[in-house]
């Protein structure tokens, strides 16, 4: 590599994760320009950002799910826009994906969604399955739960589910989308302390998407802030909650106002109210 | 289980669908087990064959024993030649059988209609039926009745 | 007026488009070809949601057609004094258009619409696309056995439909009217051709059964994923689905019955 990224990560050298100078446009809208991110090995990686920044999209990059219109990901060493379908998909059953909405699937009760992955990439004989899918949802405290329907169980208990079944083949990332967003205070705590847990008893790399900023800076070893299509700010979560950097501050600190605007661009208000002619 | 009960189910449907087609089948098209593949060709000219098509029926004594398979113009004699394919299972028709073109009902499709001759030979594959008789065309009995209206009404 | 028709111009573009994308989205749906051991459960399950659950409308309107056809024929064929032809012009009528076409029309409401909702929920609540992080193409495994299904049961429900309706015509003309039994089956088998009207209904519900189908899971996969996208979705299924039975029932009656 000619040029080092002027990335300040401390283990850059050993990364699971490389997205380098990477575009990503939708239609005419580029949502990144020009991204570098490392998501190191072993590790819980935060990315933050308001709302319709595109974290989501930026984990179905990783995935595989969409292209980037130019630049690199490079996952494990794999250039994952370069990968023809057979590889994306051995690469794939190395990552685990916990959606947003969980999404369970909602025909098959909360075993056989945890089955699903291990009946797709193994041969396993059922008793082993079965074994390895208990295992799976006792470590997220749902053994009990094994033959409900998702539609019988609660928000939280459900992205528990959706946890096992990301966590069923052992892989080695693990992508957290928004894991805390509508969950009552008492679950938002569970899957903190699991998302932690889990990285460091199963040694996978973490990635937890988020705007909840105390909920991630308590787990995350690194904290990469995105916002317009750009990375306004990384470090610890120390150094981000402190950061002099206004964009970060206002984001981090939760103001209203600041670089971001509260307004959406509009015409002064003057003319909105006074010049009533414009119809 | 509640698999088993879908899979119940769906065989259920599976079998009411067949029900269904086989009574289309036998009940309503009257198509019957046997198929009636075996036919061997036989032909009529016919002065008129008004409004005969292909596939029309030929039945004797009212019961279908064949097809009319084709109809063309006899280009020297200007008669319309019918071919008719006869089942194989009706294979003593005489050689002087008749064949008359017949109209279900006074307005409906029209038939072949065969009658049995007294001959000994039998009729086989490319034999020509003589003894035809012509459609009656609605038109021509319409217009001979006026024919016949006007002549009697004129002493 | 140039804006006028640059945007119809784009209206046009974005109408084929979307169609080159539907058709691009059947082939590969098609070509992922069902592997037994996986798919032959998930085709059962589909066949009962979308066949079984369906038989109850089919059976029920069948057979109110078949009665309403009974009385409407014999009200007119008694005029002419052949009501004997009842049974004929009702299976006819069952068989070449009504059983395909009705039926089309009542699985685009009953069947297709629940098709587009259900695809366009998992695809808002994500499970397609977490099916294919798990490494488990979303096409194979949620959309072709629903779309084999769909060819499958469409021309089942349609025989049923006539073999019912023909059934109600028998109660109504035969039980109730006084119409003679004998020359009502008669009349029929006389008239009925297995290859030209039962089989011609057959293959008619074939291609309403690929048409419908499509329209359906393609309208659920192409969803906007929101709540007023997947209800738009199922309007527009049901709409472009009716339309689409109506239109090529008259092209395929033309090519199978006219004088071609
Ligand atoms: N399928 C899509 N088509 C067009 N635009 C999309 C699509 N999905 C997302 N977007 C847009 O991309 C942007 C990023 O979305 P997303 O990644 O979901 O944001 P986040 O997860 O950060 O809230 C949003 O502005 C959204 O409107
Ligand atoms: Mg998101």
């Amino acid at each position: 590599m000619a040029s080092q990224p002027q990335s300040d990560n401390p283990v850059a050298g050993n990364d699971y994760v490389r997205i380098t100078d990477m575009t990503f446009m939708r239609g005419e809208r580029p949502i990144f320009k020009d991204v570098t991110i490392r998501i190191p090995r072993g590790k819980v990686t935060a990315i933050m950002g308001p709302s319709g920044t595109g974290k989501t999209t930026l984990l179905r990059l990783i995935g595989g799910q969409l292209r980037p219109d130019r630049g690199e990901i490079l996952v494990d060493g794999h250039n994952i826009p370069r990968l023809g379908r057979q590889e994306l998909f051995r690469v794939r059953s190395k990552m685990g994906m916990l959606f947003q909405s969980g999404a369970l699937f909602t025909d098959l009760p909360v075993y056989e969604n945890v089955a699903f992955p291990l009946r797709v990439h193994t041969d396993l004989p059922e008793d082993m399955i079965r074994d390895i899918v208990l295992m799976k949802l006792q470590a997220v405290g749902l053994r009990g739960a094994s033959h409900l329907m998702p539609s019988e169980l609660s928000g939280g208990m459900a992205r528990r589910a959706a946890l096992a079944r990301a966590i069923a083949l052992d892989p080695d990332l693990v992508m957290y989308d928004e894991p805390f967003a509508g969950q009552d205070p008492m679950s938002m705590g569970v899957v903190v302390q699991l998302i932690r847990l889990l990285n460091d008893a199963l040694g996978h790399t973490s990635i937890v998407v988020s705007h909840d900023v105390q909920e991630t800076a308590s787990i995350a070893d690194y904290i990469y802030v995105v916002s317009g299509g750009e990375v306004i700010g990384e470090g610890s979560p120390d150094e981000v909650l402190n950061s002099d950097l206004p964009r970060v501050r206002q984001f981090m600190q939760g103001l209203p106002d600041g670089p971001v605007p509260f307004h959406y661009p509009a015409p002064s208000v003057e003319q909105d109210f006074l010049g009533g002619e414009q119809s | 289980m509640r698999t088993r009960t879908v899979e119940l189910a769906v065989g259920a449907f599976m079998l009411i669908g067949l029900v269904a087609i086989i009574f289309l089948a036998l009940r309503v098209s009257g198509l019957s087990m046997q198929s009636p593949d075996e036919t061997y060709r036989v032909y009529g000219k016919f002065e008129n064959i008004g409004g005969l098509t292909v596939r029309a029926k030929v039945t004797m004594a009212g019961v279908t024993i064949g097809r009319v398979s084709d109809i063309y113009l006899d280009k020297e004699d200007f008669v319309g030649v019918v071919e008719m394919d006869i089942y194989d299972s009706v294979s003593n028709l005489s050689t002087d059988t008749s064949a008359a073109i017949l109209t279900a009902g006074l307005l409906g499709e029209k038939y072949i209609g065969l009658t049995q001759g007294a001959e000994l030979d039998n009729l086989t594959d490319g034999s020509e039926i003589y003894n035809t008789q012509s459609a009656m065309v609605l038109e021509d009995l319409i217009a001979k009745f006026l024919v016949g209206q006007v002549s009697s009404d004129d002493p | 007026m140039i804006d006028r028709i640059a945007a119809l111009g784009s209206k046009g573009l974005e109408t084929l488009q979307a169609l080159g994308r539907s058709g691009m989205f059947l082939f590969h749906a098609l070509w992922a070809l069902p592997n037994v051991r996986v798919n032959g459960p998930l085709l059962v399950r589909q066949i009962f949601s979308v066949g079984v659950l369906s038989l109850i409308i089919i059976l029920v309107s069948g057979v109110f057609i078949g009665m309403v056809l009974a009385l409407q024929g014999y009200n007119i064929l008694t005029r002419y004094g052949s009501e004997q032809a009842l049974g004929q012009m009702v299976a006819l009528t069952l068989l070449r258009e009504l059983g395909p076409v009705v039926t089309a029309l009542l699985f685009a409401g009953r069947a297709g619409s629940a098709l587009t909702a259900e695809i366009g929920l998992m695809k808002a609540t994500e499970q397609l696309a977490s099916m294919e992080m798990i490494g488990v193409d979303p096409l194979r495994r949620i959309i072709s056995p629903r779309f084999w299904a769909g060819f499958y049961c469409l021309p089942t429900l349609a025989v049923i439909f006539s073999a019912v309706g023909v059934l109600g015509a028998y109660a109504v003309g035969v039980v109730w009217l006084g119409v003679d039994g004998g020359s009502f089956w008669s009349n029929m088998q006389n008239s009925v051709e297995w290859g030209e009207d039962v089989m011609n209904g057959v293959i008619k519900s074939l291609v309403f059964g690929i048409v419908v189908t499509w329209i359906a899971v393609f309208q659920g996969y192409d969803t906007v994923p929101t709540s007023e996208g997947i209800s738009r979705a199922t309007t527009r299924t049901v709409v472009y689905a009716s339309l689409a039975v109506l239109g090529l029932d008259f092209i395929l009656t033309a090519v199978m019955f006219g004088e071609l």
